[in-house]
């Protein structure tokens, strides 16, 4: 049955609702500290220390974003690969369950607006907050390069920082999806984020062991041993990189090893023909790498859109009354 | 265009196996009062729902103001204001922002939405706290807020879903005051309730709801003389004299009962009272009081109740 009237009726209404009640909320804060505190520790560390770097680095810059210092174990892009995604949840695992429980959901969709236009400016709206939120952060890192290692990075540096940060809000923008699709699912918050949370939890540290496992208990075992035909071996470490790409947490960690390490020519095993004619350590040029990783970007923002899908063919079925 | 605002016809919402509501014919006539009426899950909220597009039915059909509210859900969301039960408001902004955002979704003209936030809050008496946050509004204020939105909305048709429940008499007085006002702007209002004597004070029709179907439909007395027979009860008061003494054998009366807060009440297959007055003068006594009484509507939804009891 046709419907009339366009599906975005009331779209910008819902859109700047969400984005300014995200941005006043209580919530938006403590995320904001606890992204920053997360944030500030890898960060100031590696300042310190590249300051005392004293041979030229032509990407000095970008080594802040992904130099882990000595005293921490992990990077600031680590760090936001892990903290990102609860931003992304702390925004959205209550979205639409919540207006279930607060009865605003029927008197919302009693005025002229399709379901279609409520859920996307949900979604819009969190996007919009965490993009800001991320680059405040990505200023303020940058700001601190500055003032400390007192040299303005170069062209390229930005450019590829620039694109770090759009590739960072589509790995949110997963996430945030996720956190839609849980909120429409479950009447409860709770469970909602519950169950956000632990899809987190099952991407950031269960996925990579689960690949692994599965992958060994697959093969040979003179090829799980390491001693099988290079083919075979080739084969093993393929599949288990095709699957570990299926976790958003992996396409963000490739994408930002592409972008920031400009060194870096594949992201799979190197084999020798690929490096016929290369030169050990020579920078790609910034074209090349987002070649590189553009299945990478093309794997988030097209998991953004299925889970989004989900949420929004869901979200359809579903009986308004309370 | 048609003195009708919702024509429904054999409109059916059915829940696997289980009709919610079953085929029911329905028609809302411009500027009336219509009561839903019925026991809880007899089908009320469902048929609401199915109204505004909100609900898919499962056959039949259904017209709001000549719109089909399945195909064009947004023509009819713009006419029709809604009151769900249990409304429910934003707790952390004010009601000016809660009413703002509506007037947004409604493509109000920006200049033009205070100046009407500001007349429909004096119009439910809540201009002085219309900067308050809504977390602070006690349940009757929150009923009246909602209220608000649909004359905001400059609605054609208000539908409400139980807008008394929870609401002490002096806050359901107040609710049916201005629904009454409603009407009186020309808006045709669609109310469901359980509160039988309010119901009966503001409705024009009822309709009873019952296993999803409308089980008697029309004016209050109509549906009194459905159930109860035409029946002409009357109420009595009297000094000096036993009236029940003094009625007995009165012709057409059937039934003398003694009533809690004083006099009798004297059910008759008849218009019995010159005689009645007539008997009571004979008897010595000063007759106080004598008049036609309506037939509750609680009375004939607990009388339709107990004949359907197997029904219900
Ligand atoms: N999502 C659902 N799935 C299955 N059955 C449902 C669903 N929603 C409602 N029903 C059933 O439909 C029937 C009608 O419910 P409805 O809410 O319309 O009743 P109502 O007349 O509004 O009752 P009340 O006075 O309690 O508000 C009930 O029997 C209820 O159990
Ligand atoms: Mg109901």
């Amino acid at each position: 049955m046709r419907r009339e009237g366009s599906p975005f009726t009331g779209l910008g209404p819902v859109f700047l609702k969400e984005f300014s009640d995200h941005l006043s909320s209580a919530r938006m804060m403590v995320l904001m500290l606890f992204v920053l505190a997360f944030g500030a520790l890898p960060v100031g560390l590696s300042l310190q220390e590249l300051r005392n770097v004293t041979e030229s680095d032509p990407f000095l810059f970008l080594r802040i974003f992904t130099s882990a210092p000595q005293r921490v174990p992990f990077s600031f892009t680590a760090a936001l690969a892990l903290v990102i995604p609860l931003l992304a949840i702390g925004l959205a695992f209550d979205s639409v369950n919540s207006e279930f429980n607060r009865r605003t959901l029927s008197r919302v969709l009693s005025q002229p607006i399709y379901r279609d236009a409520l859920l996307l400016g949900k979604f819009l709206g969190g996007l919009a907050t965490l993009a800001v939120a991320l680059m405040a952060l990505w200023l303020i890192v940058f700001g601190a390069g500055l003032l400390l290692l007192g040299l303005p990075p170069r062209g390229v540096e930005v450019a590829r920082a620039a694109a770090f940060l759009l590739v960072a809000i589509a790995y949110g923008g997963v996430w945030l999806a996720a956190a839609l699709l849980f909120s429409v699912i479950f009447r409860s918050t709770a469970t909602s984020a519950l169950c956000a949370l632990g899809l987190w939890l099952f991407f950031a540290i269960l996925w990579p062991l689960v690949v692994q496992v599965l992958v060994l208990s697959l093969v040979a075992p003179e090829v799980a041993a390491g001693f099988g035909r290079i083919d075979e071996t080739l084969a093993m470490i393929q599949t288990q990189a095709g699957l570990e790409r299926l976790s958003p947490n992996t396409l963000f960690t490739e994408a930002v090893i592409g972008l920031l390490n400009p060194e870096t020519r594949t992201l799979g095993p190197v084999l020798p023909a690929q490096m016929r004619g290369a030169i050990m350590g020579a920078p790609l040029p910034f074209g090349q790498s987002l070649l590189l990783i553009w299945p990478q970007i093309t794997g988030l923002v097209a998991g953004m859109i299925m889970v989004f899908a989900a949420a929004y063919v869901i979200f359809q079925r579903q009986e308004v009354r309370a | 265009m048609s003195d009708q605002v919702i024509e429904i016809r054999g409109l059916t919402k059915a829940y696997g196996g289980h009709r919610a509501v079953d085929a029911i014919d329905l028609d809302i006539r411009r500027g009336e009062i219509f009561g839903l009426l019925g026991p809880n899950g007899a089908g009320k909220t469902t048929t609401i729902l199915m109204l505004l597009g909100l609900t898919e039915s499962s056959g039949g059909t259904v017209s709001v103001l000549g719109f089909d509210p399945v195909r064009q859900p947004l023509q009819v969301k713009r006419r029709v204001g809604y009151l769900p039960d249990a409304v429910g408001f934003y707790d952390h902004l004010t009601a000016r922002e809660n009413l703002r955002y509506t007037a947004r979704l409604l493509e109000i003209p920006g200049r033009e939405i205070d100046g009407r936030i500001d007349e429909a809050m004096k119009r439910v008496a809540l201009a002085d706290v219309v900067d308050r946050r809504v977390a602070t509004y006690s349940r009757g204020m929150r009923q009246r807020l909602g209220i608000a939105e649909i004359v905001m909305k400059r609605a054609e048709v208000a539908i409400l879903d139980e807008p008394t429940s929870g609401l002490d008499p002096h806050a359901t007085h107040e609710l049916l005051e201005i629904i009454r006002g409603l009407k009186r702007d020309g808006v045709a209002v669609m109310l469901s309730s359980h509160l039988l004597d309010r119901v009966q004070s503001v409705c024009d029709r009822v309709a009873l709801f019952n296993r999803g179907r409308i089980a008697l439909l029309g004016t209050v007395v109509e549906l009194a003389n459905q159930v109860m027979g035409a029946g002409h009860p009357i109420h009595v008061e009297a000094t000096g004299c036993d009236i029940a003494e003094s009625v007995r054998g009165l012709e057409g009366v059937q039934k003398v009962t003694p009533e809690a807060e004083g006099g009798v009440r004297i059910d008759a297959d008849r218009d019995v009272r010159a005689a009645v007055a007539a008997r009571i003068v004979s008897a010595g006594g000063g007759l106080q009081r004598l008049s036609n009484l309506q037939p509750s509507l609680e009375t004939v939804y607990t009388r339709y109740f107990q004949e359907n009891r197997d029904a219900a």
